[in-house]
């Protein structure tokens, strides 16, 4: 395989039509190539979510990551726009949902595209990509540690999130699901209670939580980084979306 | 985690940002994880003049102990005030 890849910015269609900004990567040799939809963490559309985004091109996947805040800050720093877009509580559940099937439909639409087009997201992109999943058809999903699927956020929290567990039985595609095992949003807890619904709704699911991990542990820039666990989880999102995209 | 604890004050005064001084009207108190810190989570600080858009910010992040120093100084410092200056 070869690793030559191009990575730019470019408008899609997202939510009701919007044009949205979003990061697109993928590899230029010949061939059909499975795609990614990367969901950007709270924090924003940053470096370090683009630096994810061109490690799926360099895996031989197309992989795009919408920009979730285009519109409250069209050309302002990641930081300053999620600032901004954290104020008003995060991003509408519906809204999310258009700019991921936006984002989907523009790498479907690829030439090099096999067809099939798979989520990721960390932190609260998990709990987005848990909500694409049984929102859209898609044919894999890998959720990073989304809390809120099960649990409701604490009262005095004025997150626009709320538990979407009652969404399982929607779930599209397998899931795989990635989480630390010293996590307190979401605990090992919720991420049994997850695991049990989506078993009692006979969807097919792989679960892997590390111990030693917390929160963000696959985030290289930041203190919550954990090497084992991040490469191990990254190999579980090779194998798995090897299974499920590729070919 | 992703935590919206968020206070917003509004404010009186001017901060510095980028592209040099602005009026500040709102400030955004927080906890979450910051953008730069080496910290999981920091007590973070938006000075702002939503009216100019989102890049009219002055931010900071702090480690909670440092913000509660600062919060502490800026009271103490605020009780030194001689008479008839605090409103000028």
């Amino acid at each position: 395989m070869s690793d030559q890849l191009l990575a730019e910015t470019v408008k899609i269609k997202g939510f009701a039509g919007d044009d949205i900004e979003a990061y697109f990567a993928r590899p230029t040799g010949p061939g059909k190539y499975g795609s990614v939809v990367v969901i950007h963490h709270m924090p924003g559309y940053d470096e370090a979510t683009k630096e994810i985004t061109r490690k799926f091109a360099y895996h031989g996947y197309q992989a795009i990551c919408p920009n979730l805040y285009s519109r409250e800050a069209p050309g302002a720093s990641s930081d300053d726009a999620a600032a901004a877009v954290r104020a008003r509580g995060g991003v509408p559940d519906e809204r999310l949902v258009g700019d991921v099937r936006g984002a989907a439909d523009y790498l479907l639409a690829q030439s090099a595209s096999n067809s099939k087009v798979g989520v990721i997201g960390y932190c609260s992109g998990g709990r987005q990509t848990f909500l694409s999943a049984c929102s859209l058809d898609i044919d894999a999903a890998v959720v990073c540690y989304g809390a809120f699927i099960v649990k409701e956020p604490p009262a005095e929290l004025p997150s626009s999130a709320k538990s979407i567990i009652h969404l399982a039985p929607n779930a599209s595609c397998p899931i795989l699901g990635l989480f630390g095992a010293e996590d307190k949003y979401p605990d090992v807890d919720e991420v049994a209670q997850l695991d049990a619904e989506l078993t009692k709704h006979s969807k097919e699911h792989e679960f892997h939580i590390y111990d030693g991990a917390g929160h963000a542990f696959f985030a290289v820039d930041r203190p919550s980084y954990r090497p084992e666990a991040a490469k191990d989880g990254w190999e579980k999102i090779w194998a798995f979306f090897g299974v499920h995209l590729a070919g | 985690m992703c935590t919206y604890v968020t206070e917003h004050v509004e404010i009186t005064g001017s901060g510095k940002g980028a592209n040099g001084w602005f009026k500040v009207s709102e400030a955004s108190v927080y906890f979450d994880h910051p953008a730069d810190a080496p910290l999981e989570h920091s007590l973070n600080i938006d000075f702002l003049q939503p009216e100019l858009g989102p890049s009219a910010r002055v931010a900071v992040e702090l480690d909670a102990a440092s913000a509660a120093r600062l919060a502490q100084a800026i009271l103490s410092t605020l009780a030194r005030v001689p008479d008839g200056l605090s409103g000028s």
